[in-house]
């Protein structure tokens, strides 16, 4: 029966499988509280009686997503809000960095892959400020923007740049002559021979290099986040591990990874439909 | 002499050898070709057939020298001279279509978008290439069908000069056989000036009205330039019932085979260095063939 499916069935039941015996294992690992007996003085004076603190089990977390995702968008309060407003704050930030590097990075990259002079001008910055890691900059930012949501928002222009930078330079470079030779027998302009010939051209390297800065703006905001604080996911996470509240922690470590894929998910279609076979 | 439609002039290419030196490809090279002439020239790999080709096209620059098209020295390339390469070219992410329309409408900048795509269609089915085919992308068209693409994408611009290197060069025999039929037919209803490039001597003899003949580089230079006296339409089962054929392909075989060898490196007191005109016809000292009128009637081989 079960090889009469096709390969996408079997890979789907298999993922349940795993899923459910992941879950279980990770039910049945958690220690049952322990029934409280006879406590000494001393115990009882410092709370031994109170159940203690430990890794919620998937259940609760599943009850724990289940009352959020039901009231996503509520806002009670500083720290009190909806985990839909917290992403939306994140995904505010990523995406308005994320869109100003593209602006910087896919016109520069043109540069840098047109003319070998500009390439061998800019590579040592490049080199030199590409593997800085991004919260690096933080202080600096801070400094100088003096406002913490938009030192969030330049980490993240500043960590997206580097991949579609140097992609769209590579794929620019990489252009084959001939198409070039086809626009410039036909007579077009540079303008449009950049257009209709170098872009879609290039377009599967640039928006692979779209699809990593996404990628890694997505892992630098939550951490960006906890030090700015204020909203936005990475600062819920940092607020209920202050609460203590496992739960929530583990349920929103779970809506990064979602969200992020679901990220990933929107640049690879992109990446499908402008990709070529030659 | 009346100046000819496109004159090269003592044209010179020369390389760096890598080693310090200077490494010349041709020299002086100069030839000539009429409007609405086919001319092909042969040569071995290494003589600068395909620099010659580029210069041309205006995508290379010669050491020294001129390209004169009608009158005027020609710079950079331009729609006026149209060009097939030997891997096609088509832009991948197009449909042949699309390939086509594009470079109509590089030519054609003021047509309305449905009079580009009319015209596209028109030289695609001159090419045989009709219906579902030609919204199909390169890559899932075969190499024969990619060329045919490319051919009707350079006709469509109605070039005054077109030039083809090696277009057939990838393809296998029979596709080539087929292909150049088309070519054929497509040339002859346009009086196209072609200039081609060409390894296979009876490809050549079949398109041609001339052929230049090129010694082995380095030094290399356009040494002859063979009239094709077999008169058109031909086809190529047609051909070698022609007294001339055995003939002309004998004299092509032999240069090629010997004698771009032995007059490599060879340079002339004459700076221009014009290719000497060998014209083979056989067709004027036997009677008139009987062909003319009736089908030849079977011939023992060893009469």
């Amino acid at each position: 029966m079960f090889a009469n499916l096709s390969l996408n069935q079997r890979a789907a039941i298999l993922s349940l499988v795993l899923l459910a015996v992941g879950l279980l294992i990770w039910e049945a690992a958690i220690p049952a509280q322990k029934a409280v007996g006879e406590l000494t003085e001393y115990e009882r004076l410092t709370g031994g009686g109170a159940p203690k603190a430990g890794i919620p089990p998937p259940s609760e977390v599943l009850g724990k997503a289940w009352d959020e995702l039901s009231n996503p968008f509520y806002d009670a309060g500083p720290n009190d809000k909806g985990i839909g407003i917290q992403i939306g704050y994140s995904l505010y930030r990523v995406l308005s960095g994320y869109f100003l590097a593209a602006l910087v990075a896919i016109p520069l990259g043109f540069l840098i892959g047109m003319s070998p002079v500009a390439y061998r001008a800019l590579n040592p910055f490049i080199q030199v400020l590409r593997p800085i890691s991004p919260l690096a900059w933080m202080p600096l930012a801070l400094f100088v923007i003096q406002d913490s949501q938009l030192s969030a928002i330049f980490v993240i222009f500043i960590c997206s740049i580097w991949p579609m930078l140097l992609n769209t330079a590579f794929g620019v470079a990489g252009v084959r002559d001939d198409w070039v030779n086809v626009a410039r027998t036909h007579e077009l302009g540079h303008l449009r021979t950049a257009f209709t010939v170098i872009l879609p051209a290039a377009a599967p390297t640039i928006v692979t290099g779209m699809r990593i800065s996404i990628g890694i703006a997505w892992l630098v905001i939550v951490a960006a986040e906890m030090l700015v604080g204020g909203t936005g996911i990475g600062y819920y996470v940092w607020n209920e591990w202050n609460n203590l509240d496992l739960t929530s922690v583990i349920f929103s470590i779970l809506m990064i990874g979602i969200v992020g894929m679901a990220l990933d998910a929107a640049f690879a279609a992109l990446q499908r439909s402008v990709a070529y076979a030659e | 002499m009346s100046r000819p439609f496109l004159s090269v002039e003592q044209l010179t290419q020369q390389f760096p050898d890598g080693q310090g030196g200077i490494q010349t490809v041709f020299e002086n090279a100069s030839f000539g070709i009429e409007q609405g002439e086919f001319v092909v020239i042969l040569g071995h790999s290494g003589c600068g057939k395909s620099t010659i080709m580029n210069i041309l096209a205006g995508l290379a620059e010669p050491t020294s020298g001129v390209v004169k098209m009608d009158g005027y020295a020609v710079s950079g390339p331009s729609l006026d001279r149209g060009v097939v390469f030997q891997n096609y070219s088509l832009l991948p992410w197009l449909s042949a279509l699309s390939n086509v329309t594009f470079g109509v409408g590089a030519r054609h900048r003021d047509w309305p978008k449905s009079r580009v795509t009319e015209e596209a269609k028109r030289f695609l089915s001159m090419v045989g290439l009709e219906g579902d085919v030609i919204h199909r992308k390169p890559s899932q068209l075969s190499g024969g069908m990619r060329q045919r693409v490319s051919i009707a994408r350079a006709f469509a611009n109605q070039p005054k000069l077109l030039l083809l290197d090696e277009p057939f060069g990838a393809l296998d025999a029979l596709t080539r056989g087929t292909i150049q039929d088309e070519l054929l037919k497509i040339w002859g209803g346009t009086e196209q000036t072609v200039f081609m490039i060409t390894h296979d001597i009876d490809e050549a003899i079949l398109l041609a009205d001339r052929i230049l003949l090129m010694t082995n580089g380095p030094f290399a230079r356009v040494a002859e330039s063979v009239e094709i006296t077999i008169p058109r339409p031909r086809t190529r089962t047609g051909i070698v019932e022609h007294p001339n054929y055995y003939a002309i392909r004998n004299h092509l075989v032999h240069f090629l085979g010997e004698r771009s060898k032995a007059l490599s490196g060879q340079v002339p007191g004459d700076a221009m260095q014009r290719p000497e005109t060998v014209r083979i016809d056989h067709t004027a000292r036997e009677p008139a063939p009987d062909a003319e009128d009736a089908p030849a009637p079977l011939r023992a081989v060893n009469s």
